[in-house]
């Protein structure tokens, strides 16, 4: 890999440690996978920000980078919290685990990187254009960025990512290559799929075939995704398989742009989308806790939520998480106080995924993600029911699963 | 003998080698406050990891991992040296911020647990086991 002066300079550490450790990073991952150079990046989307995730030895390391004067040159916004990093207390949050995630928290606002905690930043102001190179981590965040604004950037890990922030850079190899983009998978959908929760069972199933392939989806039956199904089937995919990028005939702006199938592409054929919710829905008839908004609630999803419950009173805890700048959005149109009112919460910053459910009383939970089934079940051993919203609505009125 | 690979991270580190035929996972596969490997069923599941010259074909798993090779570090019980065939983002971002000494390209099949090991840099010298010095 070829560096230019500049770089040179910082990796000799002319820019201190924190950017030589930076660019050492990079440098490495760049010869590892073949890059030829570095290239600049717009923006950056760092993962690594829950306590339950990152640990003791994660904090450590971001408090160290940020006392060797570690400062993103870059926009850089943050993955979610374990927990509302306001309104933790309500949640339920112990308090030890609340002050390690705010040491976490404090160390990237050292850092300069912006405190808005979600899996959306495209929902709160960090938009790439179609074309711009980024350096994102979460996985459901790159498969957006990549398909559905047509921006370019690889799976990054927490410490890449933020090292592509303190150098304004990152290699360019992988996805950051046209001749990567293209398709070799063509999913042709023949059943009618009728809401978010579908397509998540639909790109639950996909992930798991697509291997390393990029899909390319035709959607036969009925109308064609909207951008909250698009974020349900990219974080599916993305979570069950390794998916960064797909395209759909006549929606995803490089579909649209350009020839973007492979020549020779495996097809397969979905007519049913239920293999999906089979394979995560678990027996339990008792629901502590509905959850919505893996990934981030959108504002429409929020009010969708709202209109299902219809001012009626909730015997199970139901969650709503999403960006703090969609919160907002959706306290000044009076949605919030329409959840709380039937005994709800919309929760901003967190995943519940790292959050301490276990220690919360929290046993089983419902959910119309496919990914936060998926990891509910792999990662906090809890008792989960996968299904649609109206399902998991239903499930929060009676405390039960709906038969 | 001397072998040739490519650097990942620069340095010296000498020690004795541990080897592996299987990929190892940091995170959830070795202890953060031992440096024992804990993976169930590891060919390595027991031994530790610290002050060795850690030789593995590549990393796997999740991407906290390198932070499990960071806390190491910091409990002074991190590898002494890694040496992989073929690195990938996981172990080599783990031991620039480590500050483990790291290269790859390595035939490891040269290599045998209880060998004397130096890495300098990119040249990896070998004592084998039980040979004269």
């Amino acid at each position: 890999m070829r560096l230019t002066t500049e770089e040179e300079a910082m990796l000799a550490g002319k820019e201190g440690p924190a950017a030589a450790k930076a660019m050492e990073i990079l440098f490495a991952l760049g010869e590892i996978y073949g890059a030829e150079q570095l290239v600049p990046v717009v923006s950056v989307q760092v993962a690594g920000v829950s306590y339950g995730n990152l640990g003791q030895a994660g904090l450590d390391f971001l408090c160290e980078w940020a006392d060797q004067g570690a400062r993103v040159v870059v926009p850089a916004t943050l993955n979610p919290a374990g927990m509302d990093l306001k309104a933790w207390q309500e949640m339920g949050i112990p308090e030890d685990y609340a002050r390690r995630q705010l040491e976490i928290i404090g160390a990237y606002q050292a850092m300069g990187v912006t405190i808005n905690c979600s899996c959306t930043p495209y929902l709160a102001g960090n938009v790439p254009e179609f074309g711009q190179h980024v350096a994102w981590s979460e996985s459901s965040a790159v498969s957006y960025a990549n398909s559905v604004l047509g921006a370019r950037t690889n799976r990054e890990g927490g410490p890449s990512a933020l090292a592509a922030a303190i150098t304004g850079r990152t290699p360019a190899y992988g996805l950051h290559l046209e001749r990567n983009r293209q398709a070799g998978l063509v999913v042709e959908v023949n059943c009618r799929l009728t809401s978010a929760a579908d397509y998540s069972a639909l790109g639950y199933i996909v992930g798991q075939t697509a291997k390393d392939r990029v899909p390319y989806f035709r959607f036969n039956s009925g109308p064609q995704p909207g951008l909250d199904e698009l974020k349900a089937l990219g974080a599916a995919m993305a979570a069950s398989g390794a998916v960064a990028l797909y395209h759909v005939e006549g929606v995803t702006p490089e579909a649209r742009s350009r020839d973007v199938l492979a020549g020779g592409a495996a097809i397969v054929a979905i007519e049913s989308a239920e293999e999906g919710y089979r394979a995560l829905d678990g027996t339990s008839q008792a629901v502590d806790l509905v959850w919505i908004g893996c990934p981030h609630a959108s504002l429409a999803e929020i009010e969708h939520a709202a209109d299902q419950l219809h001012g009626r009173h909730l015997e199970a805890e139901l969650w709503v998480t999403t960006a703090r700048e969609v919160l907002d959005a959706a306290t000044a149109r009076g949605l919030t106080s329409r959840i709380e009112a039937c005994g709800g919460r919309v929760v901003a910053d967190a995943c519940l995924i790292g959050a301490p459910l276990g220690e919360m009383g929290i046993g089983a939970v419902a959910t119309n993600s496919s990914k936060a089934a998926f990891y509910l079940r792999n990662h906090s051993h809890l008792q989960v029911r996968f299904g649609t919203l109206a399902q998991c609505i239903e499930a929060a009125l009676k405390g039960k699963w709906p038969v | 003998m001397k072998l040739r690979g490519r650097v990942i991270r620069k340095g010296y580190a000498q020690g004795e080698a541990l080897v592996s035929h299987q990929p190892i996972g940091f995170f959830g596969g070795v202890d953060p406050e031992t440096g024992v490997i804990v993976e169930s069923g590891h060919e390595l599941e027991g031994e530790s990891v610290s002050r060795r010259i850690l030789v593995f074909p590549t990393g796997k798993g999740s991407t906290v991992g390198s932070y499990t090779l960071y806390r190491l570090h910091r409990k002074g019980l991190a590898p002494a040296g890694i040496i992989n065939s073929q690195s990938e983002a996981v172990v080599a971002v783990g031991a620039i911020i480590a500050e483990i000494p790291m290269v790859d390209c390595i035939d490891i099949s040269r290599l045998e647990t209880g060998d004397t090991v130096s890495i300098e840099d990119n040249t990896v010298e070998v004592t084998p086991r039980g040979a004269a010095r």
